[in-house]
């Protein structure tokens, strides 16, 4: 039996990599991919920790971040499409109108 | 035996994800991210979480993955991110400011594991994990319906403006 703790670790490295993603990267999708990274890291440490507590509530709570993330992905990407019909590029760096 | 198989399902793990971030071409991302996905599906399993193994590869592997790869060959034609970058140093900053915050997440959350054993594995069977969704997640639940259909219809907004 592999102790939880060796999957937390495994889920705080797949976190750091997903961070990592958002900043090193200037394409828009491969930041959300990146984003995905993280979202999947923290499920795996929800069930990691409810495997160690003798719980299902951790799963539950993967179920709902799975729900969320496929809507945030639809609503993402209908962002990133409408963004590049106005500029016909595809950069963050691009994006910089908001920034003070 | 199960040391073994974890250690090779999380080397695949790394191993994608770290293909995602450093890969230039954005559809060889998604390959890798399907990979990683697929890893994490295994890790689940290992786990005893039948039921979010099974959704894991139906939702992330098949359908999000899916609308990735459409959205990538709709907008990229070709290459990518080319040309040199005007702020390298500053993203390159990124990796020993990674390698901190990976070695803090690992002592907080992973070092000191001192609390309470529970009442051994749960069952994470459909059977289990239905009947928990519906009993003490029935709100929740039926809210995350709602959410969809907002979502859908934001999306159906966005889509349907023409320049």
């Amino acid at each position: 039996m592999v102790p939880e703790s060796y999957y937390v670790t495994l889920s705080a490295v797949l976190f750091t990599i997903g961070v990592v993603g958002v900043v090193i990267r200037r394409n828009p999708l491969v930041i959300f991919m990146s984003i995905e990274l993280m979202l999947n890291a923290a499920n795996l440490a929800l069930v990691a920790f409810g495997q160690r507590l003798g719980n299902l509530d951790g799963q539950a709570v993967v179920f709902f971040v799975m729900a969320v993330a496929a809507a945030e992905v639809a609503v993402g990407l209908a962002i990133i499409v409408a963004i590049f019909r106005v500029r016909r590029r595809l950069s963050v760096d691009d994006l910089s109108l908001m920034r003070w | 035996m199960a040391h073994a198989a974890f250690f090779i399902v999380a080397a695949l793990a790394i191993g994608s994800a770290l293909g995602l971030i450093l890969r230039k071409n954005a559809i060889h991302g998604a390959l890798f991210l399907i990979v990683n996905l697929g890893a994490i599906a295994a890790l689940y399993l290992m786990l005893g979480a039948e039921f979010l193994a099974a959704a894991q590869v139906i939702v992330y592997a098949g359908a999000i993955m899916v609308l990735f790869v459409f959205a990538i060959m709709v907008l990229i034609p070709g290459k990518e991110e080319s040309g040199p970058d005007p702020r390298r140093g500053a993203r390159l900053l990124a990796v020993p400011v990674g390698a901190l915050l990976c070695l803090l997440l690992v002592f907080v959350v992973a070092g000191q594991w001192s609390g309470p054993r529970g009442p051994g594995a749960p069952s994470g069977s459909v059977a289990a994990v239905g009947r928990l969704l519906f009993t003490s997640y029935l709100f929740p639940f039926e809210l995350t319906s709602v959410l969809l259909l907002a979502a859908m219809v934001g999306v159906l907004l966005l889509a349907k403006r023409r320049a």
